[in-house]
């Protein structure tokens, strides 16, 4: 086990910058989720770390030891791929014992470990069967199995339960967990699924253009976003700014936000409330409800504000006595509205 | 209707096709087991070319020698073959194109024309005629092939499987030995077979490169043929046909399907 660290990496592709400047801890047996939007660089971030990408400039360094001249074979890492990358031509428990081939490990000592990897993925009975013979979902185990068999120092993960239907996902992420808790090892973990990333993680980063916008535990990052990047990113939320006034603030169309802090607040889905008629809340909009989608339990509404739309979730039950269509009232409390930077 | 009819003329073209192709050498296997040495009909049945082809030495030890030729080409052509194509998908520098690009003329260029050329630069270099530049000018000739058939099957290997295993401590080595030529086992299974067949059916270089005496089969063929031809010709000409066209078959076999045994 071992903390990881990168510092100041810059990684360029032409002229666009994939990674730029990050610097980022990850704190020893920690889970790390690192989050953005397609291409911000949460690739080409796990990458340098397992060795794949060399980056211009900057040093990784795994337990405080600088990692940029030893290849990818000796760093020491335990890596899962999105499409599982399992050895077609070897049985499940040949896949997991390549490592320990590699390495040169007694047979007897060979056979126990790739037992016991075995049973902590649940795959027991599955060891002769070749890959193609297996569900996603056991492919996924297996390749955790051959990952972390031979004792890495980190386990990287990118997207490896994107292929995975969504019900399986759930259970994989519990399944991830508990296998991560088991073995104490540092994880970095790359999805494109904000909730998976706060579901999953002690700790998160979110990139964005290969910056580092903001890293913390999750909670903290949720609840207090910062900059309008992260509070739309990671909590889908409406951001309204205006003046400052003594008493709140007043947006562009005259509406007096009472108790808001800053020049630009973020308000997110589900602290909105809709209403017919005109509420009590003190923060308050008048909106016109453009669509209302049914999701289940939860529901959802597509409001048009100024020519901006506001979404907002709540239970399907609230929402239907609302019309189909037509101006609505959308209100909160003042503690939802959060301060964050422009 | 006028589709129907497109069909049957598709039809009765890939037929006239194959009647073109196939017909000479129907022919000859059929005089191949005719009594008469003079192509006389009515047919006799007789496998009396083929049991004297037994006590022929001259065409016995040309055989042997086609042989071995052919399976020192395949050993050599198929190694450095599957190396090369190795190294192109692995490793990306500059003239990579080039180079790859280059390995076609020697597939389209006249084997009249190479032969001479060779020929030539094996004199300029003092190595001459004889069995290694015989050797020399077929793994020249068959590397193509091979570097073709295997980079084929190179372009369906799925990359994060050599990421994988180095991300679990393989060497380079260790991979390849392990994941990748596991993979393309095929591709160098048919490349081998076209090296054989390159080896084994070329005559014009080896006419060039051998010395007298030391002939391989088809050279003697040739040779045969311009004092007289026999029907013991026939036999063994139709015996090499068979050879080659199971080898092509067997090729084709690992070529195209062998991925998903
Ligand atoms: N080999 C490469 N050559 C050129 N550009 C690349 C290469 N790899 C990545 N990039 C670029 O670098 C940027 C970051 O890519 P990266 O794969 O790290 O993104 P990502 O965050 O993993 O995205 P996604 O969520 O889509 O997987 C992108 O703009 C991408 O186009
Ligand atoms: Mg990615």
């Amino acid at each position: 086990m071992a903390e990881v660290r990168v510092e100041n990496l810059v990684k360029t592709y032409g002229a666009a910058r994939a990674l730029d400047e990050v610097t980022l801890d990850f704190p020893d047996g920690g889970f790390f989720g690192l989050l953005g939007p397609s291409g911000s660089g949460k690739t080409t971030l796990l990458r340098a770390i397992a060795g794949f990408v060399l980056p211009e400039t900057g040093r990784v360094l795994i337990a405080d030891e600088p990692v940029e001249n030893v290849p990818v074979e000796k760093r020491g890492i335990g890596m899962v791929f999105q499409n599982y990358a399992l050895f077609p031509n070897m049985t499940v428990a040949e896949n997991i014992a390549f490592g320990l081939d590699v390495r040169k490990v007694g047979a007897a000592e060979k056979k126990r470990r790739v037992t016991e990897a075995l049973d902590l993925v649940q795959l027991g009975a599955f060891g002769a069967r070749k890959p193609h013979q297996l569900s996603g979902g056991q492919r996924q185990r297996v390749a955790m199995a051959r990952a972390i068999v031979t004792r890495p120092r980190v386990l990287l993960l990118d997207e490896p339960l994107s292929a995975l239907d969504k019900a399986l996902r759930v259970d994989m992420q519990i399944e991830l967990k508990r296998i991560q808790r088991e073995i104490g090892i540092t994880t970095i973990f790359v999805t494109h699924d904000q909730e998976e990333a706060l579901t999953l993680s002690d700790r998160i980063g979110i990139l964005k253009d290969g910056r580092l916008i903001r890293h913390g535990p999750p909670r903290e990052v949720y609840d207090d976003p910062r900059d309008s990047f992260t509070a739309t990113f990671l909590g889908d939320a409406r951001i309204f700014s205006g003046t400052r006034e003594a008493d709140g603030l007043r947006l562009a169309d005259g509406t007096l936000v009472p108790g808001a802090q800053g020049a630009t607040i973020a308000v997110r889905p589900e602290n909105f409330q809709l209403s017919a008629s005109e509420p009590n809340a003190p923060c308050r909009l008048r909106a016109h409800l453009v669509q209302k989608i049914f999701g289940g339990a939860l529901g959802t509404c597509l409001l048009d504000w100024q020519g901006e739309v506001i979404k907002v979730v709540g239970r399907d039950a609230d929402f239907r006595a609302l019309p189909e269509s037509g101006p609505v009232w959308v209100s909160w409390q003042p503690e939802h509205s959060v301060t964050i930077s422009p | 209707m006028s589709n129907g009819f497109l069909a049957h003329l598709g039809r009765a073209y890939v037929g006239l096709i194959l009647f073109f192709l196939y017909a000479p050498i129907l022919v000859m296997a059929a005089m191949s087991l005719n009594a008469s040495e003079f192509y006389q009909l009515p047919f006799r049945g007789s496998t009396e070319w083929y049991a004297r082809l037994w006590h022929n030495g001259e065409i016995l030890s040309a055989a042997w020698r086609s042989v071995w030729i052919a399976v020192i080409v395949t050993l050599i052509a198929t190694t450095l073959g599957t190396a090369a194509s190795v190294a192109l998908f692995r490793h990306d520098f500059r003239g990579k194109r080039v180079l790859q690009v280059l390995l076609f003329p020697p597939i389209a260029i006249p084997w009249l024309i190479t032969g001479t050329a060779m020929l030539i630069f094996f004199f300029g270099i003092g190595l001459g005629r004889g069995t290694p530049a015989v050797i020399i000018g077929h793994v020249a000739l068959a590397l193509p092939y091979v570097i073709v058939v295997v980079s084929a099957r190179l372009a369906t290997f799925d990359r994060t499987l050599e990421e994988a295993a180095r991300s679990l401590g393989a060497t380079p080595w260790q991979i390849t030995r392990a994941v990748t030529v596991p993979w393309i086992l095929p591709g160098i299974i048919a490349g081998g077979l076209f090296a054989f067949a390159v080896s084994f059916d070329q005559f014009v270089v080896s006419y060039f490169l051998s010395e007298p005496g030391d002939t391989t089969l088809p050279v003697l063929i040739y040779t045969s043929i311009r004092k007289g031809f026999t029907p013991e010709i026939n036999a063994i000409s139709t015996i090499i046909i068979a050879l080659s066209m199971g080898i092509m078959l067997l090729a084709a076999r690992y070529s195209n399907f062998g991925g998903e045994r």
